[in-house]
């Protein structure tokens, strides 16, 4: 057993850096919060790391992804962290992408996977309606087929980058029938369809992250359906499971960490405080405690396993982390970390701190709320 | 990285899970409770057969020298199978720190009984003052014409009571020194006593203990890389314990019913099983990463990734050992039931060979240096 990584492995991460490095959009404030970043800037991003062959870096080749290995996609990961750049629109990249390789037709395959590896398409996730939350499968937007189209009609709300996406992917029921979960089917739809209007949602940062979308009488072609009617249930399992280490958020939970330590080092009112030092201390073990749990799955998923028991707890611990690293920039800030405005000075980590912890307690909420994570497990490990 | 065991590795897991399982019991663990020192001869004749007596020991010395992680193996099946010979206090950890010692080659007699089993040792290193820094050492040796005169006094040397000799540590000149005395000697005074989570230990009283000139076995940086070692095999150890107080717990909440339905069925009992497990897993992590650098030459790194797994594993064990005895309710308050010993047992890990604070110092130590 050993945790070193090969020459090969080195000489992949060193090559990473030296393009992280030269290439990471320089805006401090808005990059170091994760939250800030503008379209243009986001966008400018994913096109110049579609133009090195990196935006799909967690694809198969042979799907237009880089085709790295799973240790090669965690050291770009933490490299891409380590070097304060910004994480990619998820939904298209971690989400459609892996869907439409499993479950897609070869003409949808041929369709959208070229156009999302190389920055021309982007695609929010139209999940959550306002009475279907933890209780997902109980959505009610409705898809009825009519000749060579479904119509639909409902609503979805908290669609992050609605706002941005030209597509949406959405999960409908097309069925009363059966259990809730058997009626339920995954259609992709093109967001200037008529019929489908963006309202924003501000959240607690005071950004624009979020949004409801409404659907009325929206007409999509059949072809857009993913697997069979019926079908989407099982497809949305398969995404939940599909991407297990990069939600744990090592690389950037040690971007802030190692943001704060420095910070810390240099602030008159902290740097010999011993209650500051051990606080940072005990969020170094924990993450190290995250870290080699990350790596023991990544070891598995290396060696053509499914992910084991240990990955059950990625989620939760590395949100967790996420926040109390967030609440330690915070609380350390004091009175650097009010002022909610811009262009106020004062050390970059504790002025993008209100930003962050507030954003950030989203984290625990979204993708299956951490308690819906524990139901989950608990089914499994006690199996009552 | 590659995070396999070796097939030679997976058969001594499989064996010691083995001997847990079914050499072992809870009734073995109260005969052992009840044995001349904690320690049934029988079991730790056992102990030795399997060759597990041996693993600290180099080969050249009769040994098998084998890596931390084949020792932390071993010690996770003896901690889920509350086996309480001293497995890591009589034989794992002076045999490390002998071996990383000076005088390794002087000691290859001593090396290979302590492989065979037919001698114990213990390590009287903490002083009242000093808790649990090896470096804070009052006791001194000051030479002589026939060698070194001890004096001081350590408190809770772990199986003191059974060793042929202690590993002393003093004060020589400047640096602090390691010194072999033999148990039964003038000027050495134990006060014997059984500890909580079993096995048994003495504060030991130095009163111008004479011993000879090759009495001095090396210095305190062996001390150091033997308690590195013997941390990470003590986590181990405690990861076993809280499988086992995990196992145990979600199969009581299976089974115990009230209000007409198993007690499983509740999401609040639900949850706290879950994070139960997932501070196993994550303490499991841990002691890959200690057992891992434990072998490695950068001592800094060592310290660093031994420091951090007690640190975790000392809160994780704590939580799981808690809420073990909690969801199990008054039953787990009973020495009827193996919760309550594993819980003291667990209790004990979270102090013994450094507690959590003294960890979390020297890992911010390493970290800062």
């Amino acid at each position: 057993m050993n945790f070193d990584y090969s020459p090969e492995e080195e000489t992949f991460r060193q090559e990473v850096r030296t393009w992280m490095e030269a290439n990471t959009p320089r805006d401090p404030s808005g990059i170091a919060t994760g939250m800030r970043i503008g379209k243009e800037t986001q966008f400018a991003w994913e096109k110049k790391l579609a133009s090195k062959g990196w935006l799909a870096y967690t694809w198969p080749a042979e799907f237009g992804g880089s085709g790295f290995t799973p240790v090669q996609r965690d050291i770009f990961d933490a490299e891409r962290a380590r070097a304060g750049a910004p994480s990619v629109i998820p939904f298209a990249l971690m989400m459609l992408g892996p869907v439409l390789m499993k479950f897609g037709t070869p003409e949808q395959q041929k369709r959208f996977l070229p156009k999302i590896a190389n920055a021309e398409q982007v695609w929010c996730q139209g999940y959550s309606e306002p009475g279907s939350g933890s209780d997902l499968a109980s959505l009610k937007t409705q898809a009825v087929r009519q000749g060579d189209k479904y119509i639909v009609n409902g609503q979805k709300i908290w669609t992050t980058q609605a706002h941005w996406a030209q597509w949406i992917f959405c999960l409908v029921r097309t069925s009363g029938d059966g259990s809730k979960q058997q009626g339920i089917s995954f259609l992709l739809m093109d967001m200037n369809t008529k019929g489908i209007e963006v309202r924003p949602i501000i959240t607690i940062d005071g950004h624009h992250h979020l949004n409801e979308v409404f659907f009325t009488d929206v007409e999509v072609p059949v072809e857009n359906l993913v697997g069979t009617e019926g079908q989407g249930w099982t497809i949305a399992k398969y995404l939940l499971t599909h991407e297990r280490t990069a939600i744990a958020g090592v690389g950037d939970s040690k971007r802030q960490l190692g943001w704060l330590r420095e910070t810390v080092a240099r602030d008159p009112s902290l740097k010999d405080s011993p209650h500051a030092h051990r606080r940072i201390t005990e969020l170094e073990v924990d993450l190290l405690a995250l870290e080699y749990t990350n790596l023991r799955t990544l070891d598995r998923m290396a060696k053509g396993h499914a992910p084991g028991p240990e990955s059950s707890g990625l989620k939760i611990k590395g949100t967790e982390l996420q926040q109390a690293i967030s609440e330690a920039q915070l609380e350390f800030g004091g009175l650097q970390a009010l002022p909610w405005a811009q262009d106020v000075e004062g050390e970059p980590v504790y002025r993008a701190a209100s930003t962050r912890y507030n954003f950030l307690r989203a984290c625990t909420i979204y993708g299956g709320s951490n308690e819906i994570q524990k139901n989950v497990l608990a089914k499994v490990l006690i199996g009552l | 990285m590659d995070l396999s065991f070796t097939s030679e590795q997976e058969l001594l897991q499989d064996s010691a899970v083995k001997f847990a399982q079914k050499g072992y019991s809870f009734d073995q663990y109260k005969k052992s409770l009840a044995a001349p020192g904690q320690c049934d001869s029988a079991i730790w004749k056992q102990l030795a057969e399997f060759g597990w007596l041996a693993l600290a020991v180099p080969e050249s010395a009769g040994g098998i020298g084998g890596s931390t992680l084949d020792i932390a193996l071993v010690a996770e099946a003896l901690g889920a199978g509350l086996v309480i010979e001293p497995f890591i206090a009589g034989a794992i950890l002076p045999a490390a720190i002998i071996a990383a010692s000076e005088s390794a080659g002087r000691q290859e007699a001593l090396l290979g009984s302590l492989a065979t089993g037919d001698t114990q040792l213990a390590v009287a290193y903490c002083e009242r003052a000093g808790r649990f820094d090896p470096a804070q050492c009052t006791t001194v040796a000051d030479k002589n014409a026939k060698g070194f005169v001890l004096s001081g006094e350590k408190i809770c040397a772990f199986n003191a009571p059974n060793a042929s000799h202690l590993i002393v540590s003093a004060r020589n000149g400047a640096s602090v020194d390691l010194f072999l005395v033999p148990r039964e000697i003038a000027g050495l005074t134990l006060t014997a006593y059984p500890v909580l989570g079993g096995g048994v230990a003495a504060d030991v009283k130095l009163d111008g203990v004479q011993v000879d000139g090759d009495a001095r076995l090396g210095d305190i940086t062996a001390l150091e890389a033997g308690l590195d070692k013997a941390t990470a095999v003590d986590c181990a150890l405690a990861l076993g314990g809280m499988k086992a107080l995990f196992e145990r717990t979600s199969a009581y909440l299976r089974t115990r019913k009230q209000f007409g339905v198993a007690i499983g069925t509740f999401q609040v009992l639900q949850h706290r099983v879950v994070d139960m497990f997932i501070e196993l897993e994550q303490s499991r992590s841990m002691v890959l990463l200690a057992t891992a650098r434990a072998d490695g030459s950068d001592a800094i790194e060592r310290r660093r990734a031994v420091s951090a797994a007690k640190v975790y594993v000392a809160k994780a064990s704590k939580m799981v050992a808690q809420q073990a005895v909690q969801l199990h309710g008054g039953i787990g308050m009973t020495e009827e039931l193996d919760v309550g010993h594993y819980f003291r047992q667990l209790t004990a890990f979270g102090t013994r060979l450094g507690d959590r604070d003294y960890h979390l110092d020297r890992f911010q130590a390493v970290a800062a240096a």
